[in-house]
């Protein structure tokens, strides 16, 4: 058997998750997964075909759904705290990443789906943080958190005296009653679960042609990264640095300037 | 016209009943409203003196089983004298009169208590074609309009009035409108159900009559006495599905045991009535009482949220017996499928992925450079920018300073 040992690859550690997103990751992705097996079981109870009634059984199905719904609100938490960070975190956990705005963001999908779906071999577009195809289809998974969560407490306010259980009671009625919202639940159930399937392969499969680290970097936050793209990072972050202190040091001129010229009308 | 004066206690006295009868309807509606003692006599005192209140009913597309519900309604105190709270001046099922005489009855009553009588619609509206319902050479919305302008209020009675019913159902060949559709421009008060129940029928009539505004409604019409809670939530056979305990097929074991009928397709964790509480045929029995599922009757669109006899709705266009459950295992194959294929040609591939990234790596790192020339461009500007402000504030500093006129230099 070959040995074989890169030459010419010259690599940096970065850290890229910081510690609330690696939170936030595994506990979706655990509440995910229960939500996914306790909401089934809500949907398709198993047959119990003997035993002497619900004395025997005390009140495991309510116990159940209490579970769904404690997990849920998790979910929901935790997203919040998601979204403080979508515009505290870092470069890669800022919300921009998620919505395809710029042109490069749309030449990294393409070129993603090149290498992904059609398994060619082009020069690639390395990102040090999300691909630009993975962060958007998170976009449509935290779409589909909200329309859980919504849908969810809606059919939650029905039972419930919780102040503002009125106001997703009224929502519930208006959007069409549980008829259409507990369908809705239940297809985006299905939903999550073609996303699980595709992500976690997906995740293995660039872990796997990239060798970045991909997969262990959601548990220790560091990836390696082409030492180009790395500088690249840091000349960026450099000007970027740079364009926002001229911008103050404008600013305080300007306020100079009028107050200057007050003096001098004055 | 002097029969119209007469209040409802007069009317019931007139009939031979007690006073003891009289008062023990009045604690029922007051029971059933929710109000407290005082309101109850409120009631008594409207009763006894408030004429009764005229009522116009009108039938449109329906099978006519609201009007059965409200003629047989539930408690014997109910069943006996809620026809005579209102003064039902036209109904054209009920009467006797027929043809012309009726449109003239009709006619008269609408303008003898223009602007004071009850409208009651039972059934939807076509607005597909006037053939669908014309009676007596007026299409249904013509005679619906011509009804509600003078009316003061409207009881839309049953699903059809409120939602359409099967008339609207899928796809709703006749363009069969609900009340609240149709734009009356009075209020609407929506009794839900497929029938609704004769008793929240009496309720809402003595709640106008009384307070002279319709009680408290939800934000689909539904009064919040009646419809504020789900048969789910006051379902006698909850116990069970709290602790899974469910009806596998009609014919057993647990079914004989009085399961929870979830699993048969029972709609009540979807449904918003008080079938559970105050029953029906004599607080007899209600549906799942009776062994059978609730089908959500009193909930808009129910005929298209089918099968009755299952959890889940079918998907439109995949076929009937087709569930989000079909659909979603299939994706999910596909899904599973496609993955494994993808990672065996991948595993093909693989000489040719690991060479790229080997030795020979090629990276595309001009997109990185020509943001960073745009940032370049940027920091330029700024400068610039910078540059005016710091002329423009040596002008006043050093008194009238023009780099573009030489002559306007300050001499020292
Ligand atoms: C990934 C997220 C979620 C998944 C996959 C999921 C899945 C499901 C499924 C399959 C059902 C059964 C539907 C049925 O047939 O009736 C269900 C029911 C329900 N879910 Fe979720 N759910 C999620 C999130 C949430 C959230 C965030 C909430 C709200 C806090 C919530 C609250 C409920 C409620 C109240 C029910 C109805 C339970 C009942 O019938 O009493 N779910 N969910
Ligand atoms: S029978 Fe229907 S309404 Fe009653 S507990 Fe079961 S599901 Fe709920
Ligand atoms: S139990 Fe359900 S289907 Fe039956 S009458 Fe009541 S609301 Fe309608």
């Amino acid at each position: 058997m070959r040995t074989v040992i890169t030459k010419k690859l010259p690599l940096r550690e970065m850290y890229v998750w910081e510690l609330p997103v690696r939170i936030f990751h595994w506990v979706n992705a655990f509440c995910i997964t229960f939500l996914i097996i306790t909401g089934f079981i809500i949907a398709y109870p198993p047959a119990i075909l003997s035993g002497t009634g619900a004395q025997q059984f005390g009140y495991w199905f309510g116990y159940l759904r209490f579970t769904h719904l404690t997990l849920g609100l998790i979910l929901i938490i935790n997203f919040l705290v998601r979204f403080y960070w979508f515009f505290a975190g870092n470069k890669f956990a800022k919300w921009n990443n998620y919505v395809p705005l710029t042109k490069r963001q749309w030449k990294g999908i393409f070129e993603t789906v090149k290498v992904d779906v059609f398994l060619l071999t082009p020069k690639p577009i390395y990102d040090i943080g999300h691909n630009s195809l993975a962060a958007t289809t998170y976009l449509g998974v935290f779409v589909l958190i909200i329309v859980q969560a919504v849908t969810g407490l809606a059919m939650w306010s029905a039972a419930s005296e919780a102040p503002g259980a009125g106001l997703f009671q009224d929502f519930l009625f208006k959007a069409g009653g549980f008829f259409f919202l507990r369908h809705l639940h239940y297809m985006v159930m299905w939903l999550f679960i073609l996303f699980i399937i595709a992500h976690v392969y997906l995740v293995f499969y660039h872990d796997y042609i990239e060798r970045n680290g991909i997969a262990s970097s959601i548990i220790g936050g560091w990836k390696f990264i082409d030492e180009r793209l790395a500088k690249d990072y840091v000349n960026e972050l450099n000007a970027t640095e740079e364009l926002d202190k001229k911008k103050h040091e404008i600013k305080e001129l300007e306020k100079e300037v009028k107050e200057t010229k007050a003096k001098h009308n004055g | 016209m002097n029969k119209k004066g007469k209040t409802f206690y007069e009317e019931l006295m007139a009939k031979g009943y007690s006073r003891r009868q009289f008062l023990k309807f009045c604690g029922l509606m007051g029971g059933m409203l929710g109000l407290q003692s005082t309101g109850v006599a409120q009631i008594v005192e409207a009763l006894e003196t408030k004429p009764r209140l005229p009522v116009l009913w009108y039938h449109f597309q329906e099978c006519t089983c609201c009007s059965e519900s409200f003629l047989r309604a539930s408690h014997p105190v109910i069943e006996e004298i809620l026809l005579e709270l209102i003064s039902l001046e036209y109904d054209d099922t009920l009467m006797a009169a027929a043809g012309e005489q009726a449109e003239w009855v009709r006619a008269e009553a609408m303008k003898e208590n223009y602007g004071n009588y009850l409208m009651v619609v039972e059934g939807a509206v076509p607005l597909g074609s006037p053939g669908y319902c014309t009676i007596a050479g007026k299409s249904a919305k013509q005679i619906f309009d011509e009804g509600a302008k003078g009316a003061k209020a409207i009881i839309a009675w049953g699903n059809c009035a409120c939602s359409g019913c099967i008339q609207a159902a899928k796809p709703n060949p006749t363009q069969a409108m609900p009340v609240h559709k149709l734009n009356p421009g009075k209020p609407v008060v929506n009794v839900q159900g497929c029938p609704p129940i004769a008793d929240v029928m009496a309720g809402v009539i003595t709640y106008y009559l009384t307070f002279d505004k319709l009680p408290e409604l939800d934000n689909t019409g539904r009064p919040k006495v009646f419809y504020g809670r789900r048969i789910h939530d006051t379902c006698y056979r909850r116990p069970c599905y709290d602790a899974g305990l469910f009806v596998e097929s009609f014919d057993d074991e647990n079914a004989k045991k009085g399961y929870c009928l979830y699993k048969m397709g029972c709609k009540g964790p979807n449904t918003y009535n008080s079938c559970a509480i105050i029953k029906w045929n004599n607080n007899v029995s209600y549906p799942i009482q009776s062994g059978h599922g609730c089908i959500g009757c009193a909930e808009p669109n129910f005929w298209d949220n089918g099968p009755l006899y299952a959890t889940l709705p079918a998907i439109e266009g995949f076929g009937i017996e087709t569930t989000a459950t079909k659909i979603g295992a299939g994706l999910t194959a596909v899904a599973l499928g496609g993955v494994a294929a993808h990672a065996i040609v991948t595993n093909i591939q693989k000489r040719s992925l690991i060479k790229n990234r080997t030795d020979d790596i090629s990276l595309n790192v001009e997109d990185n450079q020509e943001y960073c020339g745009e940032l370049g461009k940027r920091m330029d500007n700024l400068n610039k920018k910078i540059d005016l402000i710091r002329k423009d504030q040596l002008t006043y500093l050093g008194g009238g300073y023009r780099p573009d006129k030489p002559s306007d230099e300050p001499k020292n």
